[in-house]
């Protein structure tokens, strides 16, 4: 049974991780993720991590597809793009084969090998405790650290958002002529402020 | 329902021992907050003279710990965590140096570019920040996120220069391929972690030493991939493909941090799992190692001979540099480690001095960056010249510069540890990038100036940033020994203590 439904859940994260990267339009993108995000969440509560489960369908599924739906109609991507650009020959083919190489390898030793660590202490402890205590207890006490820098992420998203959405005012330099010598520009009072 | 909630015995959080980084931190914020609040001006100062100031105070912080760890032993915060001995101080300090040549340099490259503001300094103190975090990570989820915190603030810095294509573009490659090499160490890390039983670096080698593993396959593969995540961020061959290009794109003075500042916490990261945490398992990685050294070393110099870009052939030095590195982690010897922050604290002085002059000579654009470019420079702005000239040489390893000494000490390392043929191959692979840096000079000194160049304008903070490093180059090449001596008290400060914990598992000599 657990077995049917990895498969089941893998085979759905393949086929929507697929469905990413060789979707001309970036809205079928968006939706194949949906189906990638779907799949792990299957795999998450075949792990009997049913508070993971649910917060990847909530957060993931549900909020951050919205999210990326919502910004490739707002900027307006939504049309199909060319893919089908090669610009060293014969990449596609050799990635295709590398990307076989380090899958069978990969299954063959995950198959041959086996699990060798003890078992993490967090849900042995306490057999009745719910799976969203433990992970609770374990967020703030072993992985403390680990959870509270996760926030700095945070702040670098929004700065970096806003780095690299303003300062658009001027023409790029080097669209025209790249590597031509940029004529210096008049220089400005000291004072000038800067264009909001 | 509130009589059943058992409180949770949450650790202790040792704040004296994490006030460096926290500094970097409260920094970036109130920068933030500060370039939000306040009217942003034209060529304002207080950006980079905050950033200064900030790694200055983190420095400054630094320095009790420093005592603290070599007289105590290393701390351990935040339930073993992180850890702080003589190695996280002594790179969280050379990391506190890049981040001030950066902001230096990167003054003057905005204010030429029209892209003032906060932001470039506030995620470059945030990228430090994780960089300082990376170097103390005692945990492979905190090295894992720390990482993410230094990477993810450099992919936006590689892109802060929006009016450029070329920028764009190199933060696009870095931000795919290095997402791709997060997934690769995230899958080893899960791995060892199925190995193992934990992702604490000191219950891996605790566990290590004590079980005979029958079935090792699955630590094995989760080792590799770790070493294929990590030599991704330190541009090690085979995974160094995208340094070229992102470091020709990228605005010069983010390059300056990206080859010193995440240079020493990806090196960091690689002594504390590779050397420290698999030392019992020395044996099956130092060959992996080994040849990967050698890749680095041969790709970085044969490549950088035929460059005609001068960022590009920095580029390629850098990776042909981070195999010297390399050279230091196979080793495994606290030789081989201290050579390894030698070389990191001496390299990150030149290297930002060398993207610094290539900041300059840049031109507003960025992209005067053609051996062309620097023809005559010796004429046209001799002093420039003189400091490039100076970083070239110690990268060359010619005597008398910090190169020089950083090379020697990896190699007598290498050849304590008995692997001569990769110390030959390093030798070799120094006389052949030789050729590449003498192609510059003959540059700058051989050939006149064309006659409508003009002499190139540096901006003030640019004219510190060469000074402290011609300045180090040169000092740490003449007086080396408080610096060899420092790295020699960090690495022996990394060796825990007490007796419950095994010792790391230095061989001592052949």
């Amino acid at each position: 049974m657990e077995l049917a439904v990895f498969v089941a859940g893998a085979i759905v994260c393949l086929l929507g991780a697929v469905g990413v990267i060789t979707s001309e339009n970036p809205v079928h993108s968006a939706l194949s993720l949906v189906g990638t995000l779907i799949g792990v969440a299957v795999l998450f509560i075949a792990q009997d991590a049913e508070f993971l489960a649910a917060v990847q369908v909530i957060v993931y599924a549900g909020a951050i597809v919205v999210l990326f739906l919502f910004v490739i109609m707002l900027i307006g991507v939504d049309r199909s793009e060319d893919v089908q650009v090669e610009p060293l020959s014969a990449q596609r083919a050799a990635a295709a084969v590398l990307g076989l190489v380090l899958a069978v390898g990969l299954v063959t030793i995950v198959s041959l090998g086996s699990v060798t660590g003890t078992p993490g202490t967090a849900d042995v402890a306490d057999v009745a405790a719910s799976n969203t205590e433990a992970i609770g207890r374990v967020l703030f006490t072993e992985h403390l650290l680990a959870f509270e820098i996760t926030s700095v992420l945070l702040v670098i998203a929004v700065v970096g958002a806003v780095a690299l959405a303003r300062y658009r005012d001027a023409a790029f330099v080097d669209a025209e002529h790249p590597g031509d010598e940029i004529p210096e520009p008049v220089v400005e009072a000291e004072t000038a402020e800067v264009s909001q | 329902m509130l009589t059943q909630v058992t409180p949770v015995d949450t650790p202790a959080v040792e704040y004296s021992a994490l006030l460096p980084v926290l500094l970097m931190l409260g920094g970036a914020v109130l920068l933030m907050t500060l370039g939000a609040l306040l009217p942003r001006r034209r060529h304002t100062w207080w950006h980079a003279t905050f950033t200064v100031f900030t790694a200055l105070a983190s420095a400054a912080a630094w320095w009790p710990l420093w005592f603290r760890a070599r007289d105590d032993g290393a701390l351990r915060v935040v339930a073993d965590a992180y850890r702080v001995d003589g190695l996280t101080v002594l790179l969280g300090m050379v990391i506190c140096a890049g981040v001030i040549l950066t902001a230096l340099l990167a003054h003057g490259y905005l204010r030429r570019e029209r892209l003032e503001g906060p932001e470039p300094y506030v995620l470059l103190l945030l990228s430090a920040a994780g960089g300082q975090f990376m170097l103390g990570a005692n945990d492979l989820l905190v090295l894992f996120i720390a990482l993410e915190i230094l990477s993810i603030a450099v992919y936006v810095l590689a892109g802060i220069h929006v009016r450029r294509a070329r920028s764009g573009e190199a933060a696009f490659k870095y931000l795919i391929l290095g997402a791709l090499a997060s997934a690769v160490l995230l899958y080893g890390i899960a791995l060892v972690y199925g190995a193992t039983g934990t992702t604490n670096l000191t219950g891996i080698q605790a566990f290590l030493s004590s079980n005979l593993l029958t079935n090792n396959l699955l630590l094995l593969a989760g080792v590799a991939m770790i070493l294929g995540g990590l030599g991704f961020k330190v541009a090690a061959a085979p995974f160094h493909a995208w340094a070229p290009d992102v470091y020709e794109g990228s605005p010069s003075p983010v390059v300056a941090y990206m080859a010193s500042g995440v240079k020493v916490a990806g090196f960091a990261a690689l002594v504390r799992v590779f050397v420290v945490a698999l030392s019992t398992y020395r044996t099956d990685w130092q060959p992996v190692v080994y040849v990967v050294a050698v890749l680095t070393l041969l790709v970085g110099s044969i490549l950088s001979v035929q460059q005609t870009n001068v960022k590009r052939l920095l580029a390629y030095s850098s990776i042909s540099h981070a195999g010297f590195m390399l050279v230091g982690i196979q080793a495994a010897t606290s030789e081989g480690v201290q050579a390894l922050a030698f070389y990191l604290a001496t390299y990150t002085f030149t290297v930002a001095g060398s993207f610094g002059v290539a900041t300059i000579v840049g031109r507003r654009g960025d992209n005067a960056h053609q051996l062309s470019d620097y023809q005559g420079l010796g004429k046209r702005a001799p002093l420039v010249a003189f400091a490039f000239l100076v970083f070239l040489l110690a990268q060359a390893g010619v005597p008398f510069t910090s190169g020089f000494l950083a090379k020697f000490y990896v190699l007598g390392a290498a050849v304590d540890a008995r692997s001569f043929w990769l110390a030959l191959v390093a030798m070799l692979s120094s006389v052949i990038s030789a050729y590449a840096y003498l192609k510059v000079v003959l540059a700058m000194y051989g050939e006149d100036p064309d006659d409508d160049a003009t002499g190139v304008t540096v901006p003030v903070g640019a004219r510190i940033a060469l000074v402290v490093s011609v300045a180090a180059t040169l000092g740490f090449g003449l007086v080396p020994a408080p610096l060899t001596d420092t790295a020699h008290t960090a690495v022996a400060s990394m060796v825990d203590p007490a007796p419950e914990q095994p010792a790391m598992a230095f061989p001592t000599g052949g």
